[in-house]
């Protein structure tokens, strides 16, 4: 059975490594690895599964590159889940940490774009831009309307990026924005993971086998 | 005494780099002074003992010189041996400078009153040398004298003594720092408290078996930073015990854990950083309070020492309260002199209210409303530095006043220290912008980091280059949110935070108000940061800030320098460059650019260099990158004012790659690489390197750029050094360089002229050069600057002048454009360098002149003039004005004029001297002079006739010659021949009739000759 199985995980390993970018086949094989070892005690529950759920997904997000926010875990969520499943395949969580890890600059807009459409349109309107910025301001008692602020804020920032001025976010106007000032890349939120997880992650994903 | 000033004095530690040096502190000022008291007296008050002579005598480094002393001892040359004498035949006072050995206490005693005013300094050296010997003169103890000479030094070293450590003094210290922990925010300590709270009568809280070891109390001091300490104060000084967790109930728990320290505060100091940094800040402060108040008041406190101060107790610095301290317990009833450096500060206003004063003043210029200042108010963590910061915020000039004590110089002129503050006046006329930047500080104060990053980005859209901008961002209190968020983790709020404050730091107000925010120290911590962009930033930003003296100071003291130092170490030599080595090569330029900007203060440029700078600076001098090259060779350029850089610059191999990118085409590059080789080329190693390397060329070439006028300054500076060798000149005639250089002496600002005027006057040396310079029609515009103001200039110009009057046909032309007139007219210029410049160029100007005795008769007052200058005190306006005389001497009836003005004993007054080149130039006068007849007797009645036969026995050969010379005209009198005699000029003359030397040969012999008549005569007369 192992044998067996290290056969078929070596062989997937060399199918997929060849697709993604940033990772070479040692590297895919111990993430394969690390899914299965997540996949686990799905798997042997019997059941037919297709991959990750949302919540299993979710709580690696969580735990591991201690994300925080709802809805920009979920928007991580959709950015791997490639072919809307709902649930994060092999090839997909290979090819999702590929870009989350290790993207170059324009892989990560694309991602980050993904992350912040909400529903999928293409744009980040200004309803998109207002839910995710809703919390990222102290509320303060004294004030009238809550919301001002976050609404001032969504106001500021359309200013700022929406270079065709539709009054929504296109992909080229994300884009260019991000291209003028780097910081721009998480814009709405922190859906990348920071220079110190991603080492420690790396670090446990990708240890020799043999040491475990 | 020397065991007991060891314990009282406060020598410095080892740490701070010498050893065994005296701290500058008031208590050891007080302590000084009653040494020099005592030793002052004791001459006086006990002849007998202090008669007695060392075993060993005392030897320091003596600032004294042979003038100094009178007609008890023995001058010859520099040295002085006392008349008085050991039983031996030793003198008791031997200076052989710099040192001097002292053998006993009168001629100790007597030395300090001959030092008069720099008698503290002497007794400093006298203790350092006597630390480094670990012994005074206790060892004398036998005899009764001996017996009764060391009880008066007991005596002393118990009056000394008394200002160590005693329980009053312990108490008041406690007391001044219980003052400092209940101060909130600001606290410098947690907690002090005493073990016991029982006082025994005589002030100690010790048990009293332990007071029998001189332990006075027990304390628990609570650091912030630290564990609780255990501290035992004893008479010996403070020192930390095991404490009582650790030892139950022993013995033990007074074992002793530390080292000792003379007071609680340093041993604070030394434990605490926290303490140490805070301390300092709150030490400064209040202090100019407490010392004024002291002054008036001097001894009369004796009695009741804590009466008049106790309000002020609590915040009183240990500074002053030792001041007081000493006051009381020495028994001398001199006044107390406080330094004048807190003097200085000049903070008049009544105590409470500079204490009341001190949170508006933190919240830095003032008005800014009380929002801004409850914003203060809540960022707790900066308190502490505001409270440094607001005494120079508020009281600017004394401030700068203070700061040229307290800090190192510069070598370039600090910027404008006061600026008025700008600020509209109301609401009604404030811009746009200042409404919209309000809201997203507000955002960035309010938001997270989403938010925060986002308002960054949007802030940095503004015209940041703008005044109103910039004081927008600081009149809403951007400034401290920008600055907080340098303390936060997040990497992208720190990047978007400084790349805003790097741009509004181009302001000079915003820099000052950074620095006081502390913005620097924080900015320094990011340096250790491991992302390359974020530490890139930072440098850019200190490079902007530390555009002034108290941020150049603050980088270096929270170590600054060697971060930005190890920011250079890249490999930049590739021309194609990978994204990651492109970051580090811009870090790298951040890091040149901030160190350029610090290196304008000398003790940066020491730091750099100690930091291993230099060897990276030399690597990245090479690399191809122009943008990294000009904050490099800045760097260089601005270092090369120390010897140490102009060394390395030239055995680092630097020389050639300055030469290389003097050919690249950048006038900012080629500008700063000119100005390298100028102050580099001040060494001789370096001149000739700058031709090896072919760099005489594009020099040349260089100024064909007129435009540029900093270019244009710094290429002919490197001109005019590189053409002090002579082969460095050759290779300018080559390139024909005169000629451009005669053509810039018209409408060029005076930078530029001074740089031209040395480099001709360097090269006008060469006669060939000189006639090249009269034909290109440069000695007009060269005598016209004669009638300048700028010394450097006029040093310059009369040089030049002086070596252009050496060819017969320029003088013709310098007299008559009148040049002998200016020339002269400069000997009344204030600047020593000028007059002596000036009187230099006048004696080639006399020589060469037709008819120079009618010229110099012409002068109304001119001879009076020259001859005044014999009292000055620069020996180069001496040597000068002697050489003058020689040549004016040289025409009878000008000689009767000056001698009229008394010339011969201002010369004789002059004899004295050790300095070789004055004593050439003196002897040449001095024979000048005896041209006329009467003259010879006078030298010999004004006592100038021994003197001079001293300077036969200099190693110089010219002093020989002048001095032979003087000595053959003198020698035409008899009784100047006697005393010749007497002084033992017959066998160094005897010796120099062997010279080959014609003129000093002959010379000698005549003399010798002189004194073999008369003496022949002598023998004739009387035998018959």
């Amino acid at each position: 059975m192992s044998s067996l199985n290290r056969k078929l995980i070596q062989n997937l390993a060399e199918t997929i490594s060849k697709q993604v970018k940033h990772f070479n086949k040692t590297e895919v094989e111990c993430l394969i690895r690390l899914f299965n070892g997540l996949m686990g005690d799905v798997a042997a529950s019997g059941r037919a599964v297709h991959g990750l759920d949302r919540g299993r997904f979710r709580s690696i997000l969580h735990n591991t590159f201690g994300m925080t926010d709802d809805m920009l875990m979920d928007g991580v969520f959709r950015a791997f889940d490639k072919d809307n499943d709902s649930f994060v395949s092999v090839r997909e969580w290979t090819e999702g940490l590929s870009v989350f890890l290790r993207g170059t600059l324009a892989e990560k807009i694309k991602y980050c774009f993904d992350v912040y459409d909400l529903n999928g349109d293409g744009f980040i309107s200004r309803e998109e831009m207002f839910h995710m910025l809703k919390n990222s301001l102290i509320r303060q008692l004294t004030e009238e309307d809550p919301d001002e602020g976050i609404k001032d804020l969504v106001e500021i920032t359309v200013k700022k990026m929406d270079h065709d001025h539709d009054g929504r976010l296109s992909f080229i106007d994300f884009e260019k924005a991000v291209k003028e000032e780097n910081l721009l890349l998480e814009a709405f939120g922190t859906c990348l993971p920071d220079a110190k997880s991603i080492l420690v992650f790396e670090q446990q994903a990708f240890q020799d086998p043999s040491e475990r | 005494m020397g065991a007991s000033l060891t314990r009282a004095a406060q020598w410095t530690t080892a740490s701070s780099g010498s050893t065994g040096k005296l701290e500058i502190t008031p208590i050891n000022e007080s302590l000084l002074k009653d040494i020099l008291h005592f030793v002052e007296q004791f001459g006086l008050r006990h002849p007998q003992e202090a008669a007695h002579v060392f075993e060993e005598p005392l030897q320091w480094t003596c600032t004294l010189v042979a003038s100094d002393f009178n007609t008890d001892y023995d001058i010859s040359h520099a040295d002085v041996r006392s008349q008085e004498n050991d039983g031996k035949g030793h003198p008791l006072l031997r200076l052989s400078p710099p040192t001097v050995a002292v053998g006993s206490f009168s001629q100790l005693s007597k030395l300090v009153q001959l030092a008069g005013d720099r008698g503290l300094t002497e007794v400093v050296a006298c203790l350092e040398g006597m630390k480094l010997k670990a012994e005074g003169p206790e060892q004398a103890q036998d005899s009764e004298v001996k017996v009764q000479l060391f009880l008066l030094l007991q005596q002393l070293d118990n009056q000394l003594i008394k200002v160590g450590v005693r329980p009053w003094a312990v108490k008041n210290e406690v007391e001044l720092l219980k003052g400092f922990c209940s101060e909130g925010n600001k606290r410098v300590l947690k907690s002090v408290r005493y073990t016991s709270d029982y006082e025994f009568s005589n002030g100690c809280r010790s048990p009293p078996w332990r007071q029998v070891h001189g332990e006075i109390c027990y304390l628990v001091v609570e650091p912030c930073d630290k564990d609780p300490l255990h501290v035992t104060c004893s008479k010996a000084g403070v020192f930390l015990n095991q404490g009582l967790k650790q030892a139950a109930e022993t013995e033990d728990i007074y074992t002793k854990t530390s080292d000792t320290y003379a007071d609680l505060s340093m041993l604070l100091k030394s434990r605490s950083p926290h303490f140490a940094e805070n301390f300092n800040i709150q030490e400064r402060l209040p202090s100019t309070q407490k010392v004024q108040h002291v002054e008036p008041v001097g001894a009369e406190e004796q009695g009741q020492p804590q009466r008049s101060c106790k309000h002020q107790e609590k915040n009183a610095p240990k500074m002053a309260r030792r001041q007081e301290h000493a006051v009381n317990t020495t028994s001398s009833k001199k006044k107390l002199e406080p330094s004048l450096k807190w003097k200085n500060l000049g903070l008049t206003a009544p105590f409470d209210e500079a204490e009341q004063k001190k949170p508006s003043k933190g919240s830095g210029k003032g008005r800014a409303g009380e929002t801004q200042e409850k914003m203060l108010r809540s960022e707790s963590k900066r308190k502490a530095n505001f409270s440094l910061a607001s005494l120079p915020a508020h009281q600017s000039s004394q401030r700068s006043k203070t700061e040229e004590l307290f800090s190192e110089s510069s070598s370039e002129s600090e910027e404008d220290e006061e600026q008025p503050d700008r600020r509209p006046k109301s609401n009604m006329d404030l811009p746009s912008e200042y409404w919209q930047i309000q809201k997203l500080v507000k955002y960035l104060k309010r938001g997270d980091q989403t938010a925060t990053v986002i308002a960054l980005c949007c802030m940095m859209d503004f015209n940041l280059a703008q005044e109103t901008c910039q004081m927008a961002i600081r009149d809403v209190g951007g400034l401290e949110v920008l600055i907080n968020l340098l303390d936060t983790e997040e990497i992208r709020c720190q990047i978007g935070s400084l790349k805003i404050l790097r741009k509004i730091s181009q302001n000079s107000q915003i820099r000052r108000a950074i620095a006081d925010l502390g913005g620097l120290q924080t900015m320094v911590k990011i340096l250790d940061s491991p992302v390359v962009e974020l530490k890139a930033l930072a440098a850019e930003t200190i490079a902007n800030v530390a555009r002034f003296r108290r941020a150049r100071r603050t980088v270096r003291q929270y170590g600054g320098i060697k971060r930005l130092v190890e920011l250079l170490d890249c490999a930049p030599d590739a021309a194609t460059l990978s994204e990651e080595q492109e970051k580090e090569v811009e870090a790298a330029r951040c890091g040149a650019l901030a160190l350029w900007s610090c290196s304008k203060s000398t003790r940066n440029k020491e730091a750099i260099r100690q930091a291993g700078g230099v060897p990276l600076l030399a690597r990245l001098l090479k690399s191809p990158h122009e943008n990294l090259l000009i904050p490099v060779v800045g760097t260089l350029q601005e270092c090369a004012s120390e010897g140490s850089y102009r060394v390395a610059i030239h055995s680092e191999g630097m020389v050639k790659d300055l030469v290389t990118n003097l050919n690249r085409d950048n006038e900012e590059l080629q500008m700063h690489c000119a100005s390298a080789i100028f102050k580099c080329a001040e060494e001789k190693q370096t001149r000739d390197l700058v031709r090896q390397y072919q760099g005489l060329k594009p020099l040349v070439s260089l100024l064909s750029k007129a435009d540029n006028k900093q270019l244009l300054a710094a290429t002919t500076g490197a001109i005019w050094k590189c053409s002090i060798s002579i082969e460095n000149v050759a290779k300018f005639q080559e390139y024909q360089t005169l000629d451009i250089l005669v053509g810039l002496l018209t409408d060029q600002p005076e930078e530029v002229l001074v740089n031209v005027v040395g480099a001709l006057g360097e090269c006008a040396q060469g006669a060939a050069n000189r006639v090249t310079i009269r034909k290109s029609g440069g000695i007009q515009p060269l005598v016209n600057l004669l009638t300048g103001t700028n010394q450097a200039l006029l040093v310059n110009v009369t040089r030049a002048v002086g070596a252009c009057a050496a060819d017969l046909d320029t003088m013709a032309i310098i007299d008559k454009l009148d040049g002998v007139r200016l020339l002269w007219s400069l000997l009344k210029n204030p600047g020593v360098e000028v007059q002596a410049s000036a009187a230099w160029a006048i004696c080639p100007c006399i020589q060469n002149t037709k008819y120079a005795g009618e010229m110099v008769r012409s002068f109304v007052g001119g001879m009076e003039l020259i001859v005044n200058l014999l009292k000055s005190t620069n020996k180069e306006v001496l040597a000068s004005a002697c050489a003058a005389i020689t040549k004016i001497a040289i025409d009878k009836e000008n000689l009767a004029v000056i001698t009229d003005y008394g010339v011969v004993p201002m010369l004789a007054n002059l004899t004295n001297t050790t300095d070789d080149r004055l004593r050439r130039h003196l002897a040449e006068a001095i024979a000048g002079c005896c041209m006329w007849v009467s003259n010879i007797e006078s030298f010999g009645e004004v006592r100038a006739v021994a003197p001079l036969v001293r300077y036969l026995k200099s190693q110089d050969r010219a002093v020989h010659r002048a001095t032979a010379e003087a000595l053959f005209q003198l020698s035409k009198s008899p009784n100047n021949c006697i005393t010749m005699h007497e002084s033992g000029v017959v066998k160094p003359l005897l010796v120099m009739i062997g010279s080959t030397d014609d003129v000093l040969q002959e010379a000698a012999a005549g003399c010798l000759g002189n004194i073999r008549r008369l003496f022949l005569a002598y023998d004739k007369a009387r035998y018959g």
